[in-house]
């Protein structure tokens, strides 16, 4: 681990590989370095498989955080490559020519987070909503209860109730 | 339409809801406009009205009717989750085939559209294209908590709230999931309906049209299809 550490942190601007597990280290890159690194670790160092790519909405920082998550079968072992990008025009550069199955994560991204990847392609087709008009849902801004309170009208009569207020009245309507 | 306590949108009077057959305001017969097919392909597929035939009575129709409640042909999508309930349904411990029930592959041949749980915007497109594919008669059973008021997913950004607003239900099935003997019990209830004249489903389709399909297109944003499916 300290060998491959070393290596990284040689030729890149990287924070420290942090030991999460036996099984399980993060690193946290820039952006512009991303698609370098991710092929040297492939090429170099046996993290082979792309396990998925995902992203966090840090919205008090303005940012989203993309993990890419490797997986190295031979020792059994993941790294979780994580970099920094800002929420305004959020863009990143596409790596799917290092692994085929990544621009069906960043199509996903695309629609879901409004992450833009230039050049992956059929990153502008809808994913799995079709015709989706408003921001990207998964962004945190995005207030589902309140659209679906617009757009999907509900039956009349449905309410809830506190349970413990509920079973205070049920049980010992003298105490309340 | 007594059970349909939702509002209507305002009435367009150039477009009023009218059965088909009737004549529109010019007295020609009202076409459906396909604005979301391309032009070239327009001329493939109905303009027409959904034709509102029956309610039907006298002892012919009811011998219709208990000869329809004996043979429920089921169309075989699975919109959702409550569609892994319905292979129990088959298998030799509940075997609904001794009710008449079966599954079939393509909705020319089926009879009874079970609506398993939630059904998402993209699949909601589905249904209403399966459905109206469907010949009549033809009747909506609608299991589990999800199609009746949300479910779990009532504040979904993706999943409808109540289907009846899209198309008419004949059956609900509680629960989430309702149990397989549960899903015999709606059908039961769905055969007692049927034999009592009481599941004209397509007939208030075809009534309330322009109802149906303004709720449709409000959440079907990309509307690529005909306006009726037939």
């Amino acid at each position: 681990m300290r060998t491959i550490a070393n290596d990284i942190a040689e030729r890149f601007e990287v924070g420290p590989l942090v030991e999460k597990r036996a099984d399980l280290a993060t690193l946290e890159a820039d952006a512009k370095d991303v698609p370098e690194l991710l092929a040297r670790l492939r090429d170099r160092h046996g993290y082979a498989h792309l396990s998925f790519v995902t992203a966090t909405d840090l919205i008090e920082e303005g940012v989203f955080v993309l993990t890419y998550m490797l997986h190295n079968h031979a020792e059994n072992h993941s790294l979780a490559v994580k970099c920094r990008i800002g929420r305004e025009n959020a863009a990143m550069e596409s790596c799917h020519l290092l692994w085929e199955q990544m621009w069906t994560y960043q199509r996903e991204l695309k629609e879901l987070f409004g992450i833009d990847f230039p050049g992956s392609p059929r990153v502008d087709e809808s994913f799995v909503l079709e015709g989706w008009i408003d921001i990207p849902p998964m962004r945190r801004e995005f207030d589902t209860r309140e659209y679906s309170e617009r757009t999907f009208p509900t039956r009349p009569g449905r309410s809830t109730k506190d349970p413990a207020t509920h079973m205070k009245e049920k049980l010992y309507p003298e105490a309340l | 339409m007594s059970d349909m306590k939702f509002t209507r949108p305002p009435a367009d009077p150039d477009h009023a809801l009218k059965p088909a057959g009737r004549p529109g305001p010019l007295g020609k017969p009202m076409v459906l406009a396909n604005d979301g097919l391309p032009e070239e392909e327009k001329p493939w597929f109905c303009d027409a009205y959904p034709t509102a035939s029956g309610p039907y009575k006298g002892i012919l129709e009811n011998f219709l009717n208990w000869a329809r409640s004996k043979s429920l042909w089921i169309l075989g999508f699975g919109t959702g989750c409550g569609a892994i309930e319905l292979r129990p349904l088959m298998t030799s411990r509940f075997d609904m085939y001794r009710y008449g029930i079966q599954g079939r592959p393509t909705p020319r041949q089926s009879s009874v559209f079970v609506i398993g749980g939630y059904a998402s915007v993209k699949t909601l497109k589905r249904i209403v294209r399966s459905y109206e594919q469907m010949m009549g008669p033809k009747f909506v059973v609608a299991l589990g908590s999800c199609t009746i008021n949300g479910g779990m997913y009532w504040d979904s950004y993706n999943t409808i709230n109540a289907i009846e607003h899209y198309i008419p239900v004949d059956v609900y099935i509680a629960g989430c999931m309702p149990r397989p003997e549960a899903l015999l019990a709606g059908f039961k209830e769905l055969q007692r309906k049927i034999r009592r004249g009481e599941c004209e489903g397509a007939v208030k389709y075809a009534e309330n049209f322009e109802w149906y399909k303004a709720n449709q297109k409000k959440v079907i944003h990309d509307w690529n299809m005909p306006d009726y499916n037939y």
